[in-house]
Order: C-alpha cells, then sequence, then structure tokens
C-alpha cells in the first residue's frame, strides 16, 4: 500500500493546511468533460463540458455530484459508499481508470479540462454506467467462496499468521473493475477471465483453510485463463486498493504449472 | 473434491449474445492444457534461441575473416557437417514455432470478428508450415557439391570433377 500512494501523482495545487497557513479552503475553478450516452434519445455518443468552481478538498465525484444536482439532472453514475470501499463508481478520468470517490481535484492537471469516461470494454447502459454482467460471469466461475467439506469445527478455523499473509494482498479487492476494465486483452471480446476473476480465485487457491484450490487452478487452466495475461501492468496501475495484481496471476501461472509438472 | 466443476456448454460462436463487441456467453473453450504449453514453450524456446542464434552470428560474422567468407562453398561446407544440420535445424524449427504462436497470440488479443481470426489463423498456419517444411527439406538435400558447377566455388571436400 506505502508503495501504491508513492506512485499517486503529487498535487498541482498546495492547499494552506499543507504550505502551514490556516484559513478558510480555497477554491478553484475547473472543467469537467463528460462522455454522455443515452440510448433512450439518440444513439450517439456526444460529449458535455461543465464548468464548476470547486473547492481544494473535493474529489472527481463531488464535482459529478455538483453537475448532477445542480446542472444537469440527467447525468447518471454510479455511486454507493463514496469513500472507495463500495467500488462503485470506477470510471476512466484523464484516460487512467480510478474511482472518482479517491482521485481528488487537486491531484489532477486543473489547466486542462479534466474528462470522465465510462470504463472501457464493458457495455455503456447510460452515461458512466456499463453493464458489469460480464465482469461477474468471470467472477462467479471462478467460485469466489469457501469450499471446505471436512468435519466442521467447534470452533474457527485455524490458520497461522503465515497462512494468513499468503493471499492479504488479494483479500483488498472490492470488485470495482478498474483493473478488469484497463486489460487490453479483456477489451478484445470480454471472454477472459480479467485480473479480477483471477485475484479473487488467488485469495482463495492460497487460503489454507479452502479445500477447492485445485478445481479453480482447472477453471483458469483455460483458453480464456491466466495464459491470456500480456504482463502489461494495467491492471497493477489502475488498482485503487494498490493489490499487485499482476504478480498474483504470475502466481497462479505457476502454482498451475507446478500441479501440472 | 465436493463441488462439482461447471458443466460446460457448448454455445455455438455464431449464436454468441453480444452486446457492442462484448460477448456475454463464456465457458465455450476446452479445457486443456494447451495454452499451458504454448506459454511454456515461448520461454523456454526464447533462451535456447538467444544461444542459437548468437552462436549462428558468432560463427558466420566473428570467425575468421567474418563476414567476407561467406559464399556457395562456405555455406555448403557448414551443411555438409551434421552438427550445423541440427543445429540449423533446431533454429528453425524453434525460431518458426516461436513466431507462429507469438502471432497466434497476436490475432487472438486483436482480431474482434470470429470469421477474421479463422482466415487470419488459417494463412498463418499455413505460411509457418510452408516455411519449417521448405527449410527442414532444404536442410538434409541440399547439395553442397553440385555436378558441373565451378569448382572455384564449391566447398574444399568437394572432388574435383
Amino acid at each position: 500500500m506505502a508503495d501504491f500512494e508513492a506512485r499517486e501523482p503529487e498535487s498541482k495545487v498546495q492547499l494552506a493546511s499543507e504550505t502551514g497557513g490556516a484559513g478558510a479552503t480555497p477554491t478553484f475553478d475547473i472543467t469537467v468533460q463528460v462522455r454522455r450516452y443515452d440510448p433512450e434519445l439518440s444513439a450517439e455518443v456526444h460529449w458535455d463540458e461543465f464548468q464548476l468552481t470547486m473547492y481544494g478538498t473535493d474529489r472527481v465525484l463531488d464535482a459529478l455530484h455538483k453537475i448532477k444536482w445542480e446542472i444537469d439532472g440527467s447525468l447518471s453514475f454510479r455511486r454507493s459508499c463514496a469513500h472507495g470501499i463500495c467500488g462503485s463508481d470506477a470510471m476512466r478520468i484523464n484516460g487512467r481508470n480510478r474511482l472518482a470517490c479517491k482521485t481528488l481535484l487537486k491531484d489532477l492537471d486543473l489547466a486542462k479540462p479534466i474528462t470522465v469516461e465510462p470504463i472501457k470494454g464493458l457495455p455503456c447502459e447510460k452515461d458512466l454506467i456499463v453493464d458489469m454482467e460480464p465482469f461477474f460471469q468471470a467472477y462467479r466461475e471462478v467460485m469466489p467462496f469457501l469450499v471446505n467439506d471436512t468435519h466442521e469445527p467447534e470452533r474457527e478455523r485455524y490458520q497461522s499468521q503465515e497462512d494468513r499473509a499468503r493471499f492479504d494482498d488479494t483479500t483488498k479487492c472490492i470488485l470495482c473493475a478498474a483493473c478488469t476494465s484497463s486489460c487490453p486483452v479483456f477489451w478484445t471480446d470480454g471472454q477472459y477471465f480479467g485480473p479480477a476473476a483471477i485475484v479473487n480465485a488467488h485469495r482463495f487457491i492460497f487460503d489454507s483453510r479452502d479445500d477447492a484450490g485445485d478445481m479453480r487452478l482447472e477453471i483458469l487452466n483455460d483458453k480464456e485463463g491466466v495464459w491470456r495475461c500480456r504482463t502489461t501492468f494495467n491492471c497493477t496501475e489502475a488498482c485503487p486498493r494498490g493489490i499487485e495484481i499482476t504478480k498474483a496471476i504470475a502466481e497462479v501461472k505457476q502454482a498451475i504449472l507446478v500441479r501440472s509438472l | 473434491m465436493a463441488t462439482p466443476l461447471k458443466t460446460k456448454i457448448s454455445v455455438p460462436r455464431s449464436r454468441d449474445h453480444s452486446i457492442s463487441g462484448v460477448k456475454y456467453n463464456r465457458s465455450s473453450s476446452k479445457r486443456n492444457n494447451f495454452e499451458m504449453a504454448a506459454w511454456l514453450y515461448m520461454r523456454i524456446s526464447g533462451v535456447l534461441l538467444v544461444v542459437l542464434i548468437f552462436g549462428h552470428l558468432f560463427v558466420n560474422l566473428m570467425m575468421g575473416e567474418g563476414v567476407h567468407r561467406i559464399d556457395f562453398g562456405f555455406v555448403g561446407g557448414k551443411l555438409a557437417n551434421p552438427f550445423w544440420q541440427v543445429w540449423d535445424l533446431l533454429l528453425l524449427w524453434l525460431a518458426m514455432l516461436h513466431g507462429t504462436n507469438g502471432m497466434r497470440v497476436i490475432i487472438d488479443d486483436y482480431a474482434e470478428k470470429d470469421g477474421v481470426r479463422f482466415i487470419l489463423k488459417v494463412a498463418l498456419f499455413l505460411a509457418s508450415a510452408f516455411v519449417i517444411l521448405l527449410g527442414t527439406l532444404v536442410i538434409f538435400t541440399f547439395d553442397p557439391c553440385p555436378a558441373g558447377a565451378d569448382p572455384e566455388l564449391l566447398a574444399s571436400f568437394c572432388a574435383a570433377p
């Protein structure tokens, strides 16, 4: 997580609190370009531009709220918790997949318009909302639940700290689809399992309490499975939780190899 | 294993439910180790090819008088030697299969329509098979001492006519 935070871009705007001063939160004027699509009105996609005055502490999600609540109520996007936990508001902001609720405006280049698009590779339903079904189909297929049919213990299933640490990184996934929809292989036809499904398979494959690791490896040893990963690292860069996704995929590849040889 | 693997439902690709190029039917592919073998082959052949290619370049271009000594006699002499026959055969097969698999992967990644994908792959496999077979034929049937050729051009071991 520390590595990931180090890679975040430096703030373009210095806030008073950071420079040691105090007082009112500064404001700045920004331009937001949003990709609009409404199949009930037109099959054509167009871009809308909005001029806003925002606070220095605001996020892209606040800008979208301001547009929806004060300027154009027809703007559609998903958001649930608005605090980077639910994974509803993954979108392409300035060409990069991020969570709108975790992207501070001051970290973006405000000299240019901020572009906001839906994530790629999944069919757009309206504005920033995409159909997540192909994504969740792949997720369901890796059986993302504990499988253990041995005698049920009276207390919790014991797991040492080392065993827990083995898959700690991949437990952080919030299923926002930022990784899968940043993957060029997934863009082709949506058939590749995608980074998110493999990450969630990894979480159970390397769980010492789980018994179906072999089965999940078998599922991912598919024509559309882990072997389609080209290690472009797009997923690792896109992940808002800082999961080392490409590494997790490589570990699954290795596990399949070791099991087969 | 208590939970059985999901049964494979084979939906013909032509009947796929598809929206904006994204297919909604999954899992029509067969499970076997081909993709794993292909992935492993790319890594192993890559390492071998580095040795074979640089060995080839060193012997042909650096040793002795270097590039100036390459003529019909030099190539004829090399292809008459079983060591270089095996070397060149390995180079040919490993490189062609490595390249063909690389192209296959690129077609899989970038061709969006199944028809286009199929045609491109057939063309690729035919071209590779042709080159591999022709190359193999040349390596094993090459005559370093063709009858009636100028003896000046031939390898030293060719008997004078």
